[in-house]
């Protein structure tokens, strides 16, 4: 990455491992009776009945460092092996080796969206998302993690954008919702309410949100800003694993708000941006924030609670929802976008497993900026397939670009014909004309 | 050594050293995890976190709907042998005057028949499970030769036990003493295997539910 190849190495990486390896971690492998359970809760193994995607599977080679360092027997163990060995007059054997390391690669990475639909299901309550997100730490320490990830955090890092995306199209994208909307997008205000964060798979595919927002918080009178400095709500970092490229981009986000003395930061339709900022953001850069955090749906669901949203007419085809991962289970918004769906939709349905036990769309976690994972990312889809076909909606409602764009280019490939949309558009189309809800 | 001297030895010093390598092993065992402690968090929390946490610990006795209908052998023959275990170990009228005369506590225990019944069908359920080990190709998949021991380390107690109570082992001191005996091999084996997860799961359990819980979320 931005250190160059040569500073990764199988000791860096194993290294990464100890400074993660904590006490929620020695519990859950002090746990794990090899049930198999989690494999049900995994959409990669329940679409490709592999039993190598096994979600605890995926950690074994972290496993065996804890038990070796980590635990009295494992040390007694090694203690014993390795002076039968020396009595033997043979090498100690490398516990974990950069061959197991590259053949754990596409666990860890490719099959693996972090979604934590195991972690809710593990009968001895492991977290096992907890820990892949950290084992990604060692993988990327130790140079193996997927070219595309790497990739996208060069850029990250280079640019500002995981895409490489310049201010400069994003000034061109802002000019045309200027014109179709006839109103101003504030650009580095100061003193503002709210800082707005895009992500640049949304400013590229869905230029719908840009514009949904600036006619919303004209309609809802709120004050805001995007900065020129920092645009960028996602983070390269979380997703390749790497807490120091992670604390560089969310440092980005801190100054950009400390510089426009805003108190809120609006995260976009992106889910991992969200966890991102939310929760993982403090503890990278390690001190908590000035400025609170909020999803764009929450911001929604309050303007709408307190009555600063007026809607007009529903939608009156049959909706359905898809929860990101990032979003609701992994972050406890779920009533709110359901509070939303209310306000504009007259034919709702939920998905049968849905909100903390919806599965996966298949390409979160780094997955879709990962080409080696594309076989499997479509394999993911058929479980979210499956779920969409048996409440047959007309078109699928989402609040995550990411999600987003899986679920249409799925959909596609099956020929199934259900238009997918953003939750902010839908709610931006039924706003009462501004003449009656005057402008504070 | 006549079958007497042999029940001797394993109620007197066998027991006391299982008991002793038991009680020490878990002690290290939870130490080593507790003492690993946890990062400070600095994002502002949603939720509270101790809450959740005891309610998974709760929670996961009871799979959620599609687990169930995904896995239900799992959830049904897993639940059964685990409740027959812990009826068989705790409720049993021998045990529990054993635990009444060592701790100095006790309490009610069922009739003889229905503990009887119930370790039948736990020991039935057990060696469904084992076979279901060896064929579901994820349990397959996934299995050491320590999940091969630690079944065979829960299966004894209650085998040698149900033997004895039926006098199909004698003499009956032999047959009590063996039933003593593989019970002390299971105290001796727990902290080294996965048999700790018989502590450390609520310890697991509860730290699951207290990171998603100050996320806002109940796991």
């Amino acid at each position: 990455m931005t250190q160059g190849a040569n500073s990764f190495s199988l000791e860096r990486g194993l290294n990464a491992w100890r400074e993660e390896i904590d006490a929620p971690v020695a519990s859950f492998f002090s746990s794990c009776v090899h049930c198999g359970l989690c494999a049900q809760a995994c959409p990669f193994y329940v679409e490709t009945g592999d039993p190598k995607y096994t979600p605890i599977h995926k950690l074994e080679p972290m496993r065996l460092l804890w038990e070796q360092e980590y635990t009295f027997w494992g040390k007694l163990k090694k203690t014993v092996r390795d002076s039968i060995g020396a009595r033997l007059g043979r090498e100690p054997k490398p516990l974990i080796t950069d061959e197991m390391l590259e053949e754990w690669e596409p666990l860890l990475y490719d099959s693996c969206t972090m979604c934590a639909r195991c972690s809710m299901v593990c009968p001895v309550g492991n977290d096992i998302h907890y820990m892949i997100r950290k084992a990604r730490e060692g993988m990327v320490a130790s140079g193996h993690s997927p070219e595309g990830l790497v990739a996208a955090s060069v850029r990250a890092v280079n640019t500002g954008s995981p895409m490489g995306l310049q201010w400069k199209t994003l000034e061109v994208q802002i000019k045309h919702v200027e014109t179709a909307t006839d109103l101003e997008i504030p650009i580095d205000k100061q003193g503002v309410d709210y800082l707005v964060l895009l992500s640049s798979m949304e400013i590229i595919n869905f230029p719908e949100y840009l514009e949904a927002i600036t006619k919303i918080f004209d309609h809802a009178g709120v004050s805001w800003t995007l900065s020129r400095d920092c645009f960028e709500a996602t983070n390269a970092g979380v997703q390749i694993g790497s807490k120091d490229i992670g604390a560089k981009l969310v440092q980005r986000v801190v100054d950009a708000a400390d510089k426009l003395g805003v108190k809120n930061v609006i995260s976009p339709e992106c889910g991992h941006a969200y966890t991102g900022i939310r929760w993982e953001g403090p503890n990278m850069i390690k001190r908590a924030y000035p400025f609170k955090v909020f999803h764009i749906i929450e911001v929604l669901d309050q303007l709408r609670a307190d009555g600063r949203i007026k809607t007009e007419g529903k939608e009156m085809d049959r909706l359905s929802m898809h929860d990101p991962c990032n979003l609701g289970r992994k972050s406890g918004v779920i009533k709110q976008q359901r509070s939303l769906m209310d306000l504009v939709a007259s034919d709702f349905v939920d998905l049968e497993e849905h909100s903390e036990y919806q599965w996966c769309c298949g390409a979160g976690g780094g997955v879709s900026s990962n080409e080696r994972a594309e076989e499997l990312k479509l394999a993911a889809f058929k479980r979210k397939k499956a779920q969409i076909e048996q409440v047959e909606p007309e078109r699928m409602v989402t609040m995550c670009a990411t999600c987003r764009t899986q679920l249409e280019e799925g959909l596609e490939e099956f020929n199934m014909d259900i238009p997918v949309v953003g939750l902010t558009e839908m709610i931006a189309d039924h706003l009462v004309e501004k003449e009656t809800s005057e402008k504070p | 050594m006549t079958p007497m001297d042999f029940l001797l030895l394993t109620k007197g010093p066998l027991f006391s050293l299982a008991i002793a390598i038991f009680a020490i092993g878990m002690l290290i065992r939870l130490a080593e995890i507790l003492t690993l402690g946890r990062a400070h968090n600095y994002a502002t929390p949603r939720g509270n976190g101790v809450i959740p946490g005891l309610r998974t610990v709760y929670r996961r006795f009871n799979p959620d709907p599609g687990t169930f209908k995904r896995a239900p052998f799992d959830v049904i023959v897993g639940t059964l042998w685990h409740v027959g275990f812990v009826v068989a170990l705790l409720l049993f009228i021998p045990h529990v005057e054993l635990i009444k005369s060592t701790f100095g506590i006790g309490w009610p225990a069922l009739p003889n028949p229905i503990v009887d019944a119930i370790t039948a069908i736990t020991l039935l359920a057990l060696v469904a499970a084992l076979v279901h080990r060896l064929r579901q190709p994820v349990k397959r998949f996934l299995s050491t030769p320590e999940d091969y021991l630690i079944w065979a380390v829960t299966f004894l107690p209650l085998l040698t036990g149900y033997l004895a109570y039926h006098r199909l082992i004698n003499p009956y001191p032999l047959a009590l003493g063996l039933h003593i005996l593989s019970a002390e091999i299971f105290l001796i084996v727990l902290p080294f295997t996965k048999l700790t997860h018989i502590f450390t799961a609520f310890v697991a359990r509860y730290y699951n539910g207290a990171i998603f819980g100050r996320k806002g979320i109940q796991s």
